[in-house]
């Protein structure tokens, strides 16, 4: 076995600020193992990337990056990033955050930021529970599940997040757990290389909370269950992807279309009202990343 | 600084304050606006709607006003100067952005233009009710600048004063228009270019590196960079050190609330901005603001013609509170009259800073309309016979 003296991706990461507050066997970590890997091999300017967080256990991702990072408010990650991305075109901006700061309180900015189709990256890691305030019910929680706010188990209907953004006009939707490292950075590199609201899920494991209250064992179970449970199928009908209490969970690679970015679409619309006279909206680069 | 010619209407024109706070944002050099519509207000977005996309600007109508309250933020620290509106039910949606904004002292600028409330209230009509939630609206301890206009030429000056007043500072700043001020219309001149002061974002000149975003200078105040220059910002809501990195303890508290506090309240005589008229001498004084200085200077000049000593003061700026100044009125005059459209907001300012050398006689309204000048004339004829 082959020993690493230093993490090997700590060029991104503000080393000062480890170790970080997620706990063992939390799949948040991998996920941003992944982000960096897909930064690396995109060959990402830094410089011009920007990460931003909501609030929650995933809201601190962006902290945790040696980029510009920005930890907004709960839920409010989308339209922050909006202004970032619509003032200056020029950066590569991506939220990263969980699902219940994305679907829940802000579920309103995801669908519309989708609709607009806002050139930017989204990663919503889903551990169907809020986190960081100690095991509530989320928007994804699976039906029977137990939560410290739904004691006698979900009887909700969760959100399929895939099909959410697919529905409402995201141009590259994705989703992975954590146990699949290589394709979830490969999905990463694939969203820096298009232009546009792209949305990835990443199916995370919380062993404190959402797997010990449900006696789901630790990190590595959740492993093993990711591993014997997943089914690929890129290009599945995201009306397919609903994910019950322990349930398949299909993962791979579900939308890849090209539709006018929001400043695209305003560019020909203002030029089409005002001719020449119009001095087009900077776009920024036609994909988030060159060489992708 | 002087005005990017480019955003500048030079002219004379007859507009409503609504649309003179547009043109005078675009003279500050906004170049970014987000909004929500709700009536009073829409009139400004809808003008920076038609203005923007002309100048190289962004406007983008978000999908309600806390979206709205938290795009603009992005937008600055992207480089922009920029801007929401709305008017009281949005503006309650938007504290806790502003909230935001004073903690990671973002300079930015929010217009409310006020109507009757709580609640739906009435969206048409003036109020004056907002004041206390503009000062106190989100939690925590923080400070603000809010400025009052009390005419068109107002809306469009203040508003290049509340952009001026944000960068210098690094606070949000708040416009707080009124109905009736937002929808009058009068003659607005736009100077040209350069003779309009506009001051520019305190960009620092620190290389990647040596930057620390929360390190204030000697005036309290932290310098500036954007995202894409290499500093690799961390800019948070959570109790930040002068690098921005989260610290959880009593200790980093004191040092950056303490701070973003004092910023403002030491260099409220700095700040603050009042009219005066025939303060010396004076028995009573009638302080006042927005559209109700305009109402009260006719009950004032009732008073004059019988006789009665009365001076006025207009609060341009009403956050930070005059303190030092109306303190040192308290000593000298008999007392002071508030009229205000609500039931008792700027008054309790008054009389808290009075302290008993002189007594605060307020004229509440409820809103819906200006006040009856008798009503005004009255209470200062009691303030001064009971000043007898």
């Amino acid at each position: 076995m082959s020993q690493v003296d230093t993490n090997p991706v700590k060029e991104y990461l503000r080393m000062d600020r480890m170790p970080s507050i997620w706990c063992p066997g939390c799949g948040i970590g991998t996920s941003v193992n992944c982000f960096a890997r897909a930064l690396t091999q995109a060959k990402v300017d830094l410089k011009k990337t920007t990460v931003v967080s909501g609030i929650g256990c995933s809201g601190r991702v962006s902290g945790y990056l040696e980029l510009d990072s920005f930890h907004t408010t709960h839920g409010r990650a989308i339209p922050f990033a909006t202004g970032l991305k619509l003032a200056n075109p020029e950066l590569n901006v991506v939220v990263y955050s969980g699902e219940g700061d994305l679907a829940a309180i802000g579920g309103n900015h995801l669908i519309h930021a989708a609709r607009r189709n806002i050139d930017l990256l989204v990663i919503c890691v889903n551990n169907f529970t809020y986190g960081m305030t100690g095991g509530q019910v989320s928007p994804t929680s699976p039906g029977g599940a137990t939560y410290s706010t739904a004691p006698y188990g979900q009887f909700e209907t969760p959100f399929n997040l895939p099909h959410l953004a697919d529905s409402c006009g995201a141009v590259y939707v994705a989703r992975w757990t954590t146990f699949h490292v290589r394709q979830l950075t490969k999905s990463i590199r694939e969203a820096f290389g298009k232009k546009g609201f792209r949305f990835i899920e990443v199916i995370s494991p919380c062993p404190t909370l959402y797997q010990r209250r449900n006696k789901l064992g630790d990190g590595l179970d959740a492993m093993k269950f990711y591993k014997e449970a997943s089914v690929l199928k890129n290009g599945a009908d995201t009306r397919e992807l609903d994910i019950g209490f322990q349930s398949p969970i299909i993962v791979g690679s579900f939308v890849n279309r090209d539709r006018p970015s929001f400043i695209e679409a305003m560019n020909k619309r203002f030029t089409s009202v005002f001719g020449e006279s119009y001095k087009p909206y900077p776009e920024g680069p036609s994909k988030a990343v060159q060489g992708c | 600084m002087a005005a990017d010619p480019s955003g500048v209407l030079t002219g004379q024109h007859y507009l409503d304050g609504n649309h003179a706070a547009c043109e005078g944002a675009l003279a500050a050099g906004c170049r970014f606006a987000s909004g929500y519509p709700i009536t009073p207000s829409t009139e400004v977005v809808e003008r920076i709607a038609a203005r923007l996309p002309r100048m190289g600007g962004m406007f983008i109508q978000m999908e309600d006003e806390i979206a709205a309250s938290i795009t603009l933020q992005g937008a600055v620290w992207a480089g922009k100067k920029a801007l929401t509106v709305t008017s009281g039910p949005g503006f309650s949606l938007m504290m806790e952005h502003i909230g935001l904004a004073a903690m990671t002292e973002c300079p930015c600028v929010y217009i409310d233009v006020q109507r009757g409330g709580p609640s739906t209230g009435l969206p048409t009509l003036p109020g004056q009710a907002d004041m206390m939630q503009a000062r106190w609206g989100s939690h925590g301890d923080y400070e603000i600048i809010a400025l009052c206009p009390e005419s068109p030429q107002e809306c469009f000056s203040l508003t290049v004063e509340a952009f001026n007043l944000a960068e210098q500072w690094r606070v949000p700043v708040m416009l707080m228009m009124d109905e009736c001020v937002g929808h009058m219309t009068e003659r607005v001149v736009i100077p040209p270019a350069d003779q309009i002061h506009v001051v520019d974002r305190r960009w620092t000149k620190k290389p990647p590196g040596e930057f620390k975003a929360f390190e204030p200078g000697p005036d309290m105040v932290p310098d500036m960079a954007k995202a894409g220059d290499g500093h690799h910002l961390f800019v948070t809501g959570l109790t930040h050190d002068e690098r921005g990195y989260p610290v959880m303890n009593q200790k980093a508290q004191e040092k950056l609330v303490r701070r973003i506090v004092d910023k403002i309240r030491l260099n409220a005589d700095k700040i603050s901005r009042v009219e005066e008229d025939q303060i010396d001498g004076a028995e009573v004084v009638v302080i006042s603001y927005g559209i109700t200085s305009r109402v009260a200077m006719r009950a004032v000049q009732m008073a004059r013609a019988k006789g009665i000593k009365v001076g006025t003061m207009r609060l341009i700026v009403a956050w930070p509170f005059p303190e030092n100044r109306v303190r040192e009125l308290a000593s000298k005059v008999k007392a002071f009259v508030v009229p205000e459209l609500n039931y008792g907001q700027m008054s309790l300012e008054v009389e808290r800073v009075a302290a008993g050398k002189a007594p605060t006689v307020l004229v509440p309204h409820g809103g819906g309309e200006v006040h009856d000048p008798e009503v005004i004339l009255e209470a200062i004829v009691q303030a001064a016979r009971g000043a007898r």
